[in-house]
C-alpha cells in the first residue's frame, strides 16, 4: 500500500533500551509495552472467562441439576459474558492497536502516552472488583451480561453496585483508549500517509474508536439508571412510576449493537492485512473496504431493536429494524467478496496466520448468515432466547473476533519478538481449535431450532445427546488454548529461529520495514511515504 | 513544516501518575459500590472511607500530573503538534460527555413519548391500562404516577415551574459563556486585566448558579414534594439537572485553577491549551443547560 523511502535514522535514538524491573510495566509510556500489557491481560481474562464456560458446559453435560446450583450457574453465564466482551476481546484489540497503529502510520508512539498507561491499568482493577463480587455475600452479578431490568434492579443482590461501578471504570478506560487511537491517527501520520493510503487495520480501528466514544457513555448512563432504580427509588425501568423495563433494553442496545461492531471491525482490518500477504496480491477493492466499514458503523446506530423483537414494539418499528438490519449484510458481503477476490488467482500459501484468516472468513460468514435469519421478525419470534442465538453470536465472536485476534498474534508475533514461533505447535493449536470449536458451537444451531432455551442450567431429555457433544467440544476447545499459552510463553522467552525484517514473503507496510524485533522506539524521525 | 514539528515530538518519560490514577479509580469504584449499599441499608462497612481515600488519591494524582504537565509546557517541550493532540483529545472527550447526557435525554423522551402514553392505553395498549393501571391518565409532567392512580390517590408532587430560579440560572449561564469568551479574547490579545476580570466574573456567575441550583433542590424537596423517587418525572428531572450541576461544579473548579494560573502568568497568547480546554468545557456545559431548560423545564 505504501513504501518507505527514508527511514534510515530510526536507530539514532539515544535511549534504545527498555527500563527494567516492575517499574517498566507500571510507569511505562511506551506503546509497545502497553500493547503487550493489554494483550497479556486479555489472554488471562480469556482463560478466566473460559474457565467459567467450562463450568457451564460441565453443568450442561447431562440434563438435570448436576454440579452447581442454578444461582451460581447464572453468575457463571453473566460473568463469562462480561469478561469475554469487556476483558478479553476489547482489550486484545486495544493491545493490537497500541502495538500496530503507530508502527503502521509511521508515528513514534501514541499521541497521549501517559493517558495510554492509565487506560490500561484501570482494567485489572475493574476486573478485580467484578471478580471479587463473586465471592461476596449474595454472589456476583447473575442477571446475564445484558443486565436486563428488572433482573438487575428488583431481583438482584447488593453486589450490583460493585458491578455498576466496575462497568463505569471499564468505560472510562475504553473511552480514553479510543480517544488516544483517534487522535493518534488524525494527528500522528507520517508525511505522505494520506487517508486512502492507511492500512485497513488503521481504518477499521479509527471507526471502532469513534463507535467506542459514541456508545460507552450510553452504557455508563444506563448502568447509572440501574443503580438509582435499585438503590435510590427511581423508576426509570418500572411501570409503576411511569417508566418501562423495555426502555432499559432500548438504551442498553443502543450501546450494545455498536458494541458488537466494536468487537468485529478491527477483525476485518486484521483479515484485510493477512489475506493479501499470503495471496501475494494487493487487497482487492481497498476503497470499497473503507466505505463498507464506514457504512457498517453508521448502520449500527439504527438497528439496535432487532435484539428485542419479542418485547413489544409497534409493527412498523419491527419492520424498520428488520430491514435496516438486513441492509448491513450488503457492506459485510462486500468485505467477504473482496477477501475471496483477493485470493482469486493469488499465489496462496497456508502459514498459520492464513489458516486462522481462512477459518475466520468461512466461519464468520456462517455466523453472519445465522444473523440474517435472526433478523427476520417472524422467524426471530421462534429463535429468540434459544441456543440458536448462542450459536450465532459465538460464531461471530469466537470464530470471528477471537480467531482474528489469534491470526493477528501469529502474524505479528515474529515482528514483536524477532523470533519465529513454534510452527508445529501453532498448527496443532489451529487444527484442535478449528475442529473443537465447531463441535462446540455447530450443534447449538440444531438444539436452538428445536427449542432449547439459553441461560438455563437444565434441559429436556431430548437435547441430551447434542449437549454431551457440545460439552466435549467445549472442553477440547478450552484445552486447545493451553497449547496457545505454551506457545506464547515460549515466544516471550525468545525461543525460535530469528526472522527477517519482512518476516513473511508477501508482507507489505511500514511495520515490515523496521527491524525484527521492533526496536523499543520506532520512527523517532518520520518516514516519508510516497 | 510537518517534518520539523515531528522531530520535536515529545514522547514523555515514564510517569508514576497514571498508575496512581488507576489505584484512585479502583478505590473510588470499590468504595462507592460498598457505600451505596451501606447508606441504603443497615449494613456497616468502610465504603465511605474507601471512597474518600479514592477521591483524595485522585486529587493527589491530578495535582501531580498537571504540575508535571505545566512544567513541561513552560519549559518549552510544547509543540504545535502536541497542542493539536491535546485539543483533539479534549474535543473527543466532550463528545463522549454529549453521549452521556444523550442517554438521560433519551430516557426523558422515551418516558414522555412512549412509556407514559402507553401506560395510559395509547395505541394497542388499551388492556395494559384497563387491567394493570386502571384510572391512570397520561400527563407531563407526570404528577400522578401509575401506582398512585391505582390507589386512587391524588397528586402530592407539584411541577417545577420554569420561571423564577431556573430562568435566572439560564441567564447566569448564558452571560457566563459570553464573559468567558471575552476573557479568552483578552488572553489572545495579551490584555491581562481583561482576561483576569472577565474570568473572575465567570467564576462568580458559575458559583451563583450552583448555589441557586441547590436552593432550587431544597425548594423542590420541601415545598413541591418533587423528589428523586417521585416517578419518572422526578427521576429525569433530578438526574439530568444533577449531572449537569456536577458538571458546572467541576467546570467552576477548572475555571478557578485557570484563574490562579492566569495570575501566575502561565498562559501566552499562543500557548494556552488548558485555557482553551476549560473554555470549551464551560461552553459545552452551557449548551447542555439550554437543552435542559427547554426540554426539562419549559416543554
Amino acid at each position: 500500500m505504501s513504501t518507505v523511502t527514508d527511514h534510515a535514522h530510526h536507530e539514532d535514538d539515544h535511549h534504545h533500551h527498555a527500563p527494567s524491573g516492575i517499574k517498566r510495566w507500571l510507569f511505562t509510556t511506551n506503546h509497545k509495552d502497553i500493547g503487550t500489557l493489554y494483550l497479556w491481560f486479555a489472554f488471562i481474562m480469556f482463560l478466566t472467562g473460559g474457565a467459567m464456560a467450562m463450568v457451564i458446559r460441565a453443568e450442561l453435560f447431562q440434563p438435570g441439576l448436576q454440579i452447581v446450583d442454578p444461582h451460581f450457574f447464572n453468575q457463571m453465564t453473566t460473568v463469562h459474558g462480561l469478561i469475554m466482551v469487556f476483558g478479553a476481546v476489547m482489550p486484545a484489540f486495544t493491545g493490537l492497536a497500541n502495538w500496530l497503529v503507530p508502527m503502521m502510520i509511521g508515528a513514534p508512539d501514541m499521541a497521549l502516552p501517559r493517558m495510554n498507561n492509565w487506560s490500561f491499568w484501570i482494567l485489572p482493577f475493574a476486573f478485580t472488583i467484578l471478580l471479587a463480587s463473586l465471592f461476596m455475600e449474595g454472589g456476583g452479578p447473575a442477571f446475564g451480561w445484558t443486565f436486563y431490568a428488572p433482573l438487575s434492579t428488583t431481583y438482584s443482590g447488593d453486589t450490583t453496585a460493585l458491578f455498576v461501578f466496575s462497568v463505569h471504570i471499564m468505560g472510562i478506560s475504553s473511552i480514553m483508549g479510543a480517544i488516544n487511537v483517534i487522535v493518534t491517527i488524525f494527528n500522528m501520520r507520517a508525511p505522505g500517509m494520506t487517508w486512502m493510503k492507511m492500512p485497513l487495520f488503521v481504518w477499521t480501528w479509527l471507526i471502532t474508536a469513534f463507535l467506542l466514544i459514541a456508545v460507552m457513555p450510553v452504557l455508563a448512563g444506563v448502568v447509572t439508571m440501574v443503580l438509582t432504580d435499585k438503590f435510590f427509588g427511581t423508576s426509570f425501568f418500572d411501570a409503576a412510576g411511569g417508566g418501562d423495563p423495555v426502555m432499559f433494553q432500548h438504551i442498553f442496545w443502543f450501546f450494545g449493537h455498536p458494541e458488537v461492531y466494536i468487537m468485529i471491525l478491527p477483525a476485518f482490518g486484521i483479515i484485510s492485512a493477512i489475506v493479501p500477504t499470503f495471496s501475494r496480491k494487493k487487497l482487492f477493492g481497498y476503497a470499497s473496504m473503507v466505505y463498507a466499514t464506514t457504512s457498517i458503523a453508521l448502520l449500527s446506530f439504527i438497528v439496535w431493536a432487532h435484539h428485542m423483537f419479542t418485547t413489544g414494539m409497534p409493527v412498523a418499528a419491527e419492520l424498520f429494524f428488520m430491514l435496516a438490519t438486513m441492509l448491513i449484510s450488503v457492506p459485510t458481503g462486500v468485505k467477504v467478496f473482496n477477501w475471496v477476490a483477493t485470493m482469486w488467482r493469488g499465489s496462496l500459501t497456508f502459514e498459520v496466520p492464513m489458516l486462522f484468516a481462512l477459518a475466520f472468513i468461512v466461519l464468520f460468514t456462517i455466523g453472519g448468515l445465522s444473523g440474517l435469519m435472526l433478523a427476520i421478525v417472524p422467524v426471530d419470534f421462534q429463535y429468540h432466547d434459544t441456543y440458536f442465538v448462542v450459536a450465532h453470536f459465538h460464531y461471530v465472536l469466537v470464530t470471528g473476533a477471537i480467531f482474528s485476534i489469534m491470526a493477528a498474534v501469529y502474524y505479528w508475533l515474529p515482528k514483536w519478538t524477532g523470533k519465529m514461533f513454534d510452527i508445529t505447535l501453532a498448527k496443532w493449536h489451529f487444527w484442535c481449535s478449528l475442529i473443537s470449536v465447531n463441535v462446540l458451537f455447530f450443534p447449538m444451531h440444531f438444539i436452538g431450532l428445536a427449542g432449547m432455551p439459553r441461560r438455563i442450567p437444565d434441559y429436556a431429555l431430548q437435547f441430551a445427546d447434542f449437549n454431551k457433544w457440545i460439552s466435549i467440544g467445549g472442553f477440547a476447545f478450552g484445552l486447545s488454548q493451553l497449547l496457545f499459552l505454551w506457545l506464547l510463553i515460549k515466544a516471550c522467552r525468545k525461543e525460535g529461529e530469528p526472522v527477517s525484517d519482512q518476516v513473511w514473503e508477501g508482507a507489505e507496510g511500514l511495520e515490515w520495514e523496521i527491524p525484527s524485533p521492533a526496536p523499543y522506539h520506532t520512527f523517532e524521525t518520520p518516514p516519508v511515504i510516497k | 513544516m510537518a517534518q520539523q514539528e515531528y522531530e520535536r515530538y515529545y514522547v514523555p518519560d515514564q510517569s508514576p501518575w497514571p498508575i496512581v490514577g488507576a489505584v484512585a479509580l479502583f478505590l473510588i469504584a470499590f468504595g462507592a459500590g460498598n457505600f451505596v449499599v451501606e447508606s441504603t441499608s443497615d449494613k456497616d462497612g468502610f465504603g465511605g472511607w474507601t471512597l474518600l481515600a479514592g477521591l483524595a488519591t485522585l486529587l493527589v494524582m491530578l495535582v501531580g500530573w498537571f504540575r508535571n504537565q505545566i512544567h513541561e509546557s513552560m519549559s518549552g517541550m510544547y509543540s504545535a503538534q502536541l497542542g493539536r493532540s491535546y485539543r483533539q483529545g479534549m474535543a473527543w472527550f466532550i463528545f463522549s460527555e454529549v453521549m452521556f447526557f444523550a442517554a438521560f435525554f433519551g430516557a426523558l423522551f422515551y418516558a414522555r413519548v412512549i412509556s407514559v402514553p402507553w401506560l395510559a392505553g395509547e395505541g394497542n395498549n388499551a388492556m395494559t391500562n384497563e387491567v394493570l393501571w386502571n384510572g391512570f391518565e397520561a400527563a407531563w409532567p407526570l404528577l400522578v404516577q401509575p401506582m398512585d392512580a391505582l390507589a386512587g390517590g391524588e397528586a402530592s408532587t407539584k411541577m417545577m415551574p420554569w420561571t423564577g430560579l431556573p430562568l435566572i440560572n439560564t441567564a447566569l449561564l448564558l452571560v457566563s459563556s459570553v464573559t468567558l469568551h471575552y476573557a479568552h479574547v483578552g488572553l489572545e490579545q495579551g490584555k491581562r486585566s481583561k482576561l483576569i476580570g472577565l474570568l473572575g466574573l465567570t467564576i462568580v456567575l458559575g458559583s451563583i448558579f450552583v448555589v441557586l441550583q441547590g436552593m432550587e433542590y431544597v425548594h423542590a424537596y420541601r415545598d413541591l414534594d418533587l423528589t428523586l423517587d417521585s416517578g419518572v418525572y422526578g427521576n429525569t428531572f433530578f438526574l439530568l439537572t444533577g449531572f449537569h450541576g456536577m458538571h458546572v461544579t467541576l467546570g467552576t473548579i477548572i475555571l478557578i485553577v485557570l484563574f490562579l494560573r492566569c495570575l501566575k502568568g502561565h498562559f501566552t497568547p499562543d500557548n494556552h491549551f488548558a485555557f482553551q480546554a476549560g473554555s470549551w468545557y464551560w461552553h459545552f456545559v452551557d449548551v447542555v443547560w439550554v437543552l435542559l431548560f427547554f426540554f426539562v423545564y419549559i416543554l
